[in-house]
């Protein structure tokens, strides 16, 4: 095995709804304070309590972000799976398990090596209630893992200290659960582990970084960026973005005088009335959005469709899961590429961001306000489950003070009132983009916004040339969007002329991939696409590569079918990577992909230096 | 069909409201619909009130979902926004404009079909959050603009043009918005402008959802023999129970009522409203009673008319939320967004 210091994965196998989480978060907070780079990913049912579910931790010193395809520590503490759990553990690596209900027969592996602590006789010894018993269980196995990787026990009780400041006595009870893992792990088996952790000093590499997921940073981001509305209908994996907004915005927008709120948060009655009251709330100048998840996009078309055409702003938030229909809410995917950029009846387009992380969720969070008011159009933030709801080391999110929010085109009361007649859709400045106004402000700006057919004067049309007229320059203010979108990610070096394009949570896999591809003596370029439309430089890099492989989280490929579609690319250039097993992609994916194609030979052999 | 512009020959002796401005100034473009259709007629009346409110044209705002009723937005008040939306989901962008804006005057106009059937769910929803909008609904009992299919609101028995007779029990908007808890309930014909223009008046200063379900003929699709919602039909089956006069705020002094003789009914903004009871059994702030009552005049083929029911102490979408008197799009940016040192505190957190 190569070094496992800094640089392996646990997977802890539970039962939802019995407490696990908050002993996933301190093993993961432990790790990041010890200056460690680390990630955290969920696989969790959809169901709120029984179900199977799993969170795998990788510590990566080299500050990779996705999975690696393996698992060197299993800690299976649920009965159900505990086959297959130990069948996922990669050979050298170990096995925790729960030693109250031996299980020789299913210890059927030899190389690797399985540790038992009797969990459960410890916390029936020493808590009392049957809740209280199994949620101390799921502690206690942080205590085994903090003797066996070697993590400071002082700081693991300064974070429960944190996490219950307002509760001291859960404080104690906590840690009594975690030093009986730990103390009975450090008395039978030889710690620390070879798969251990050491603390990097001066604060390693996490200093100047969070652990954040990608909903609370996009929420954060709407809050920054100056939104007033948020209407939105639950639905997972969504729905933390709108409980983030709303937090932090009665944190931070209640005006300390009057206790009133600078904002409006909307339960809707469905995804409908969700998009509808987007609309709006822009039409009428606020800066508004909502966030959903595929089942709701496919809702929103009809009124997606309306703001494409009347041109009013909106910005949503997609956070992808497994489709078709519910498929498997709580799993992810980037399987709504395509209704993403073309939803709605008719001639439509949309303006599409790909957030690689929960900092550009932030980023782009603001980029999407001033996008949709510039281009008065629906912005949509193709985010998915596994930037959303977990948890990713970034960089400190920054705010520049100057910002000022870009509200487009927009004619005050005194531009008003110089013109001689207000035009709604003509096109003033040759960009495509037309002017306009908002009630209340002036009569002369009155006009009738409508999804019927409209001349360039803002009236209604059935005369073909006049329609026309409108459509052409709804196409004109597409190719704009171009200038204004986030451009691409490239890295490229002239004498290579294999691609890999890849967008959204893909990247971190992709960025690990490239340097184990080119240990194998595999150069590639990469290009991360940020935005649809796509720009010049998507064109010229794909013209550049003789062959591209375009890695993406669905089944059918659906950039690439945009990339056919949208760009002069030939479609033979264009080979398909496609993961869509619902769990994120790993870089062991994407090295065996790559290596299959061009390196045919390499299937038979083992892809070496995945770690 | 393109869009005419009426021509405004401004003739110096039309009468002006406080502001100046004559009825020709809450026009708007020429109706297309059929001649004769009771649509036109409640245009007619919406202009009437607004001119007689003195509404500031502009701060008007006119929406709409789909249909022939849903079109007439686009024909009174040009000097105000419109917004001719989807089919049957009008409210929504209502609730997202008024959240923006809570200063301005929100007219909804609708159809039995828009707000009945694919609509109904939006509608309901707009009363639980006793959206602060006049909401009229232009009921014919027929889908006019698809060519004449029954409505929800089409009574049992009602018989088609083509001879089809309904089969299905009717939506009663009235009843139906008396039991979500809607704070403002009228009924009204769209041939007694007498009895509408008040209506009108007193639902756009009404704090809260206004409703006023409007029977309004398609001359086209549904003025038979046989129909229950043709002019002749509604005229003989109508029976006012409450009449409301409105009495605007600055001219609440002057008005002349003898103690006893009507209720007034105060408003938010100060003006009000004076409830005539014609029918002395019925009560207007009584919501049960009322409910009662409509509904044992519905299953005799009969509707009670006027201001069926209000409640002025309700609270609206912005009491609930607790947004600040200056409108939410017309906060500055540096209010609203927490800056960098606010930022820095709250990522403290993700350590
Ligand atoms: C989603 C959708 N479905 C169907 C239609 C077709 N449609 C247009 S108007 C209308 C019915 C309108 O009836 P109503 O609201 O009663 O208005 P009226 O024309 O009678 O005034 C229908 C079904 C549509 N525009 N949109
Ligand atoms: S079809 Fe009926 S509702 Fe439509 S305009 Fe004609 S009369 Fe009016």
């Amino acid at each position: 095995m190569t070094d496992l210091v800094n640089n392996f994965a646990i997977k802890i196998a539970t039962v939802n709804g019995t407490g696990s989480a908050s002993a996933n978060s301190l093993l993961m907070k432990s790790i990041f304070r010890a200056g460690i780079p680390v990630m955290g990913k969920n696989y969790f049912p959809s169901n709120i309590q029984g179900l199977p579910t799993w969170y795998e931790i990788r510590v990566t010193k080299d500050s990779y972000v996705a999975r690696s395809g393996k698992i060197d520590v299993m800690v299976a503490m649920n009965a159900e799976t505990y086959a297959r759990d130990v069948r996922e553990v990669t050979s050298g690596g170990y096995l925790i398990y729960d030693s109250t209900w031996p299980r020789p027969a299913l210890l059927a592996r030899d190389d690797i090596t399985v540790l038992g602590v009797p969990l459960a006789k410890l916390c029936n010894e020493n808590f009392n209630g049957v809740r209280t018993r199994i949620l101390m269980k799921n502690i206690c196995y942080a205590g085994v893992l903090a003797a066996l990787l070697d993590l400071d026990i002082g700081k693991i009780r300064e974070l429960l200290a944190e996490t219950y400041a307002k509760k001291p006595a859960l404080v104690d009870s906590n840690m009594k659960a975690i030093e009986l893992g730990y103390n009975y792990t450090r008395e039978n088996f030889k710690c620390p582990l070879p798969v251990h952790v050491a603390p990097l000093p001066g604060g390693g590499k996490t200093k100047g970084h969070v652990l954040i997921d990608g909903n609370t940073a996009a929420g954060l981001g709407c809050v920054f960026a100056g939104a007033t509305v948020g209407a939105w209908y639950p639905i997972t994996p969504s729905t933390s973005l709108m409980d983030a907004f709303k937090s932090f915005s009665d944190k931070l927008r209640v005006d300390p005088e009057t206790g009133k709120k600078n904002f409006a948060f909307i339960q809707a009655e469905d995804e409908l009335a969700a998009i509808g009251m987007v609309l709006g709330a822009s039409w009428n100048g606020a800066r508004a959005f909502t966030a959903t998840s595929g089942p709701g996009v496919s809702l929103m078309n009809e009124f997606l469709g309306l703001a494409y055409y009347a041109e009013v702003p909106a910005v949503l938030f997609d956070i992808q899961r497994v489709g078709p229909s519910t498929g498997m809410p709580t799993r992810t995917q980037q399987c709504d590429i395509l209704e993403g950029a073309y939803a709605s009846h008719g001639d439509t387009k949309h303006v599409c961001l790909f957030p690689r992380d929960p900092e550009e969720c932030f980023y782009f969070a603001r980029d999407a306000f001033d996008l949709a008011e510039r281009l008065q159009t629906p912005i949509m933030v193709m985010s998915d489950l596994d930037i959303g709801m977990n948890d990713w080391m970034c960089p400190d999110l920054k705010w520049d003070d100057s910002y000022v929010p870009d509200r487009g085109k927009i004619l005050d009361k005194e531009a008003i009132e110089k013109l001689e007649k207000f035009h709604r859709y003509l096109d003033v400045d040759g960009d495509g983009i037309p002017y306009r106004t908002l009630p209340g402000v002036h009569p002369k700006g009155a006009y009738f916004t409508r999804g019927s057919g409209h001349t360039q004067y803002g009236a209604y049309t059935e005369d073909s040339a006049e329609y026309q007229i409108v459509l052409d320059r709804l196409t004109r203010k597409f190719h704009t969007a171009k200038r204004f979108v986030p451009k691409p990610v490239i890295e490229q070096d002239a004498h290579i002329d294999i691609g890999l394009v890849a967008y959204g949570s893909s990247d971190g896999a992709v960025r690990e991939a490239l340097d184990i591809l080119a240990a194998h003596g595999v150069k590639t370029n990469y290009m991360r696409l940020r935005a649809f439309p796509f720009g010049e430089e998507v064109e010229k890099f794909l013209e550049q590569q003789k062959l591209v492989f375009v890695i993406e989280q669905n089944r059918d490929g659906q950039m690439r079918s945009l990339l056919t579609l949208e760009t002069r690319v030939e479609k033979a250039k264009l080979r398909s990577l496609l993961h869509y097993s619902g769990l994120p992609i790993s870089s062991e994916f994407i090295v065996k992909g790559v290596l299959a194609e061009i390196e045919p030979k390499a299937r038979k052999t083992e892809v070496k230096g995945v770690a | 069909m393109t869009f005419l512009p009426k021509p405004k020959v401004r003739h110096p002796s039309l009468p002006k409201n406080a502001l100046g401005l004559t009825r020709r100034d809450y026009e708007g473009g020429l109706s297309t619909l059929c001649a004769g259709c009771g649509h036109d007629s409640i245009t007619a009346a919406i202009i009437e009130a607004s001119w007689g409110l003195d509404v500031e044209p502009q701060n008007m705002v006119k929406l709409s979902g789909i249909g022939c009723s849903s079109k007439t937005t686009a024909y009174f008040v040009s000097g105000g926004h419109g917004f001719n939306s989807v089919h049957g989901r009008m409210p929504s962008i209502a609730m997202g404009a008024n959240a923006a804006n809570r200063n301005l005057m929100y007219i909804g106009v609708s159809g039995d079909g828009d707000t009945l059937s694919i609509g109904l769910g939006q509608f309901c929803h707009a009363i639980r959050r006793n959206l602060n909008m006049a909401y009229i609904i232009e009921n014919n009992g027929v889908y006019g603009l698809t060519k004449g299919q029954f409505s929800a609101s089409a009574d049992v028995g009602t018989k088609a043009k083509k001879g089809e007779v309904n089969q299905q029990p009717p939506i009663d908007p009235v009843l139906l918005a008396l039991t979500l808890g809607a704070t403002f309930v009228a009924r009204s014909f769209s041939g007694d402008k007498q009895q509408l223009v008040p209506l009108i008046q007193a639902a756009l200063r009404h704090k809260g959802f206004a409703l006023i379900d409007v029977l309004s003929p398609c001359v086209t699709f549904n003025d038979h023999e046989g129909s229950t919602k043709s002019y002749q039909y509604t005229r003989e089956h109508y029976d006012a129970a409450v009449h409301a006069d409105f009495v605007p705020f600055q001219r609440e002094i002057s008005a002349q009522y003898a103690e006893g003789d009507a209720l007034p009914v105060v408003l938010h903004d100060g003006s009000r409203i004076l409830l005539r009871k014609i029918d002395s059994n019925y009560d207007p702030t009584d919501r049960a009673r009322a409910t009662a009552a409509i509904g044992e005049k519905l299953k005799k083929g009969e509707f009670l008319t006027g201001l069926l029911y209000v409640d002025t102490t309700g609270k609206e979408f912005h009491d609930v939320n607790e947004t600040p008197a200056i409108p939410l799009n017309q906060i500055p940016h540096n209010r609203l967004s927490p800056g960098s040192a606010a930022l820095a505190k709250v990522l403290a957190r993700y350590r």
